[in-house]
């Protein structure tokens, strides 16, 4: 397995849109074993996305499972990712591997609805929510060129953080 | 050798302040660093880092036309600048409460007991004048449990203070 180079802000590459993968073969198991090598390398993070050691392609690592009281559902590779509805909103605190000595304040949906493909091309559906749909959504972002300080927002706005809005009726994206 | 500065920078809010300190600095071939600029009551206050190869009367004289016109007040320091280490805050602290003397002392001297630093601190004096109410948010760096400070941050409430310690959850991704 090979730690791969992180690329970093302001490298242009990070904006670049990642196409969708098509092949499930061997060389797609590789490159994600060396993925999630190099996701552990870093500092603590609890995701990674192809798009940051420069290959676009929509492929995301994610484990917020380490976290105490974090609700979460283990390790997770997924292939094409897709939000398919969303709920809520919270402010957090994040930081990114490409984004080296900065942290700051980005919304998020509280709540996500998703659908991905495993390594071998098989659909997967979760419900997330708190900390692993922030990551996901952090991850996500960069499939499609976004970074966190894309979306930051002023310190001052969270002052006294909203509670999830706790609406029946959910967004979908569709 | 370039030296590195502290600027500090007070006068009544007007348009234009940022935009002219900063052009004057920039033609005076100074690089900037981290800023905190805001709106304090009807002031506008900039605490500016401040590289240059030029001595501080000099760069105080280059701003001196600004100063004079825009009616600023002006304090520069020559500081050590240690860029790129930030501290990353684990908590942060939520202070409401009626406006009154002492709210400021007694919420940070309590961290300070519970050996938090404190990384950022804002505050506002919002309500009317007549019931005005202080609103404060600090990020700090906890070191362990924080479940004693929030303990002793409870006892505040008897004077009116409410304050509320939450975890400050970051992630890296």
């Amino acid at each position: 397995m090979t730690i791969l180079n992180i690329l970093k802000y302001p490298n242009p590459e990070l904006k670049q849109i990642s196409t969708p993968v098509t092949d499930f073969d061997s060389q797609l198991d590789h490159f994600i074993q060396d993925l999630e090598q190099t996701r552990q390398h870093g500092p603590a993070a609890v995701g990674i996305a192809a798009p940051q050691v420069g290959c676009f392609q929509r492929i995301i690592i994610i484990d917020v499972s380490s976290r105490k009281n974090t609700h979460n559902h283990g390790h997770l590779i997924l292939i094409n990712p897709e939000i398919t509805e969303w709920d809520g909103y919270v402010i957090g605190r994040e930081g990114c591997l490409s984004v080296p000595d900065y942290t700051g304040n980005v919304i998020r949906a509280e709540t996500i609805k998703l659908q991905a493909l495993d390594p071998n091309g098989q659909t997967l559906e979760f419900t997330m929510q708190g900390f692993e749909a922030r990551a996901l959504q952090h991850e996500l972002d960069h499939l499609d060129g976004l970074l966190f300080i894309d979306r930051l927002v002023s310190r001052r706005t969270d002052l006294f953080q909203r509670q999830p809005k706790k609406s029946k009726k959910s967004k979908t994206s569709k | 050798m370039a030296t590195w500065y502290m600027l500090t920078v007070i006068g009544q809010d007007r348009i234009g302040i940022v935009a002219k300190i900063t052009t004057t600095l920039y033609q005076q071939g100074c690089n900037l660093g981290e800023a905190s600029m805001l709106r304090l009551g009807g002031n506008f206050t900039i605490m500016l880092m401040v590289k240059s190869e030029q001595s501080m009367s000099q760069i105080e004289q280059g701003l001196q036309t600004i100063i004079n016109e825009l009616e600023l007040n002006l304090h520069l320091t020559q500081i050590d600048a240690n860029l790129h280490q930030h501290h990353l805050p684990n908590i942060k602290i939520t202070v409401s409460g009626e406006d009154h003397l002492g709210i400021v002392a007694q919420v940070t001297s309590l961290l300070a007991d519970h050996q938090v630093n404190i990384v950022d601190l804002e505050s506002d004096v919002a309500g009317t004048e007549n019931s005005p109410i202080y609103i404060m948010r600090i990020d700090g760096i906890a070191k362990g449990d924080y479940a004693k400070l929030q303990q002793a941050l409870n006892k505040l409430q008897s004077q009116g203070i409410i304050a509320k310690v939450q975890a400050i959850d970051t992630l890296i991704g």
